[in-house]
């Protein structure tokens, strides 16, 4: 072999230190992105856990929603399989029953703590932030032990992970590491002394286990909360997370009372019934305690904020309105309001009282929203009664009504029950509101929306 | 003026555009088999077929049925033909009152031309929006059950006639 060594050549020089700088990338990306795998234990008897901690994990684990994402209609609760689409392609939930194969059975609580953490995997695998952790790494040690034993007393079940659908290089994992660097803020929650304990305890479970703002919060480019606009607003499953803070668009302001009502009963004579994916947010938050839903309550107060003296008006001025008899409105889209009269006016003016009566509009925060994806949605596909206990129900009209047609009906809607301007693009929306339900629909674990009677909602 | 097409035939109707389906079917056409049970959309008495789908006539007005077709109970037998789901309620004796039952006939039409052998949890979801106060929702089953099965073996023709 020939000695080069000593007639090194300019480019040679450019080419090795090059590769040291690559050789140190790699090394580094290695250093930030490297997590060792936590030993495997057999999966622990369901004796072993303290009946308590189980009790209090499963309250906790109906804050988190959990089961919303990591069970499929018709499947086993915690099996995972449930398609979250995002703008980078398709992650899919995995099993979070105890199975010791395909779930979490061979995980010790110092993996699940991990994992709740900082995101990675019993094996060291980072895990894809559609799993919240930039909020759930608030939750303390006790709450994650308390989650973990009620997960590890659950029915195991056989389910093996679905292969995301992401495209290169987002399905190279070490790219989470980087964004990990960028957005996770790991640490537990620190409590604002100048506030009540309850307020503090509403903070703890709004900004972690919670996870308000993985739906409410608006995301960037790179599909993080953008933390300049905490709760003004998000996106999920083709619908629109309202802002819950000061930009809310309900047209009469969120009381503590209110909300409190809200999500007690997955409705509000102010404001209507729960449905899409936060009818199962409240469904979930049935068995919580008050005390938890009113601490929620005091912190999200804050958030919303005293409303404006103008929006205070307005909110005034709307309720007069709903008490008083119709104003006969002039408006320039006929078909919609035949369509309007015939169709929705026998329920929503009727003032039957909620929630088997229909919300009259001038109240729906659908009809004063940023755009018409939420009521698209609730027209095409009603509210589907709950099986087995009251509830409220409302035909869907995707059958009888094309896209022109109820297009026509939500322009006339936002024109007559909003002083906001007038929605874009309403045709569109509702073509694709009528392909994303189709799927919803097929996916989704229950019913969209919650039921009236919270106290047959947790039923085993 | 409009020209509604129902079970073939066109009819001039004078109404507003807003007008309830049901009660032009049931006023001006005197086609009864449809009901009225709650007029809320929230029972599925009244429920018709349009373009192969069911729709609760009660709570669609007139003017969103320009240059669709419309089938009625009526449309798909008599009592000398019945259509396979007509004989599959009598062969089941599915009906209590009978209130109900029309619009159950047309859920589960619309149910079997889009899914000729449905399961059981298909029917009870496809079925969902239709009420019975009698309970006789156990037969009901069996007859949209019996129904798949007659209009498997039944000459198509019969099965085409009934609405599209
Ligand atoms: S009368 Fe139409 S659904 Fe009840
Ligand atoms: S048979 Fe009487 S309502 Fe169904």
């Amino acid at each position: 072999m020939p000695r080069t060594a000593g007639r090194m050549t300019r480019a040679r020089v450019f080419g090795s230190v090059l590769a040291a700088l690559a050789g140190v990338g790699v090394a580094a990306v290695f250093a930030i992105s490297w997590r060792p795998a936590i030993p495997a234990i057999d999966p622990p008897a369901p004796q072993t856990f303290d009946a308590t901690l189980m009790k209090r994990g499963r309250v906790l684990a109906a804050i988190g929603n959990c089961a919303s994402c990591h069970t499929v209609r018709g499947a086993p609760d915690y099996a995972g399989g449930l398609p979250v689409a995002t703008p980078f392609g398709t992650i899919y939930s995995t099993n979070i029953t105890p199975d010791a194969e395909s779930g979490l059975g061979r995980w010790s609580e110092i993996a699940f703590r991990r994992a709740m953490r900082a995101g990675v995997d019993r094996a060291g695998q980072h895990l894809y932030p559609t799993f919240p952790y930039d909020h759930f790494t608030n939750v303390t040690d006790e709450d994650d032990r308390a989650l973990y034993a009620y997960l590890m007393t659950r029915q195991p079940v056989h389910a093996m992970a679905r292969e995301n659908q992401l495209s290169f290089p987002l399905d190279q994992r070490f790219v989470i590491a980087g964004w990990k660097l960028l957005f996770l803020r790991p640490g537990t929650y620190q409590p604002d002394t100048a506030r009540s304990e309850e307020w503090n305890r509403g903070a703890y479970l709004v900004e972690g286990l919670a996870h308000c703002g993985a739906c409410h919060t608006p995301r960037n480019a790179l599909g993080a909360e953008r933390a300049t606009a905490q709760f003004a607003g998000g996106d999920v499953d083709n619908w629109h997370a309202y802002a819950i803070n000061a930009q809310s668009p309900a047209p009469v302001p969120w009381t503590a009372d209110a909300l409190f009502g809200y999500l007690r009963e997955g409705w509000h004579p102010e404001h209507g019934v729960a449905r899409g994916p936060m009818a199962e947010v409240v469904r979930n938050l049935s068995s919580v305690p008050d005390t938890d839903i009113r601490a929620i309550v005091a912190y999200m107060a804050s958030v919303f904020g005293a409303p404006t003296p103008d929006r205070k008006r307005r909110g005034e001025e709307v309720l007069g309105q709903v008490n008083s008899t119709p104003a006969q409105v002039e408006s320039s889209d006929a078909a919609g309001a035949a369509i309007y009269a015939a169709a929705c006016a026998t329920c929503h003016e009727a003032k039957r009282p909620l929630p088997y009566g229909g919300v009259n509009l001038a109240l729906s925060t659908a009809m004063s929203g940023p755009d018409a994806r939420n009521a698209a949605n609730v027209v095409l596909a009603g509210l589907r009664a709950l099986e087995g206990e009251p509830s409220p129900i409302m035909p869907g009209f995707a059958s009888s009504m094309n896209d022109a047609q109820i297009a026509a009906l939500l322009n006339y809607l936002r024109s007559r029950f909003s002083n906001q301007p007038t929605w874009t693009g309403v045709e569109k929306i509702v073509e694709e509101a009528r392909r994303t339900q189709t799927v919803a629909l097929q996916n989704s674990r229950r019913p969209d929306h919650a039921p009236a009677d919270s106290s047959q909602r947790d039923k085993p | 003026m409009m020209t509604l097409k129902v079970n073939g035939r066109d009819h001039q109707i004078d109404a507003d555009p807003d007008t309830p389906l049901l009660y032009v079917l049931r006023d001006d056409l005197e086609l009864n088999a449809a009901k009225f049970g709650c007029g809320l959309g929230q029972c599925g008495a009244c429920a018709v077929i349009v373009d192969g789908k069911a729709v609760l006539s009660c709570v669609t007005p007139l003017l969103l049925f320009q240059d669709k077709e419309v089938t009625t109970l009526e449309g798909l037998g008599s009592i000398e033909t019945p259509a396979p789901i007509q004989r599959a309620f009598m062969e089941e004796q599915a009906a209590q009152c009978g209130y109900c039952i029309a619009g159950m006939m047309m859920q589960a039409q619309a149910l079997l031309q889009r899914n000729p052998k449905p399961t059981d949890e298909e029917i009870r979801a496809a079925m969902e929006p239709n009420l019975c106060r009698c309970g006789t929702h156990m037969r009901i089953l069996r007859a949209v059950h019996r129904a798949a099965h007659l209009m498997q073996t039944a000459d198509a023709s019969t099965v085409q006639r009934s609405g599209r």
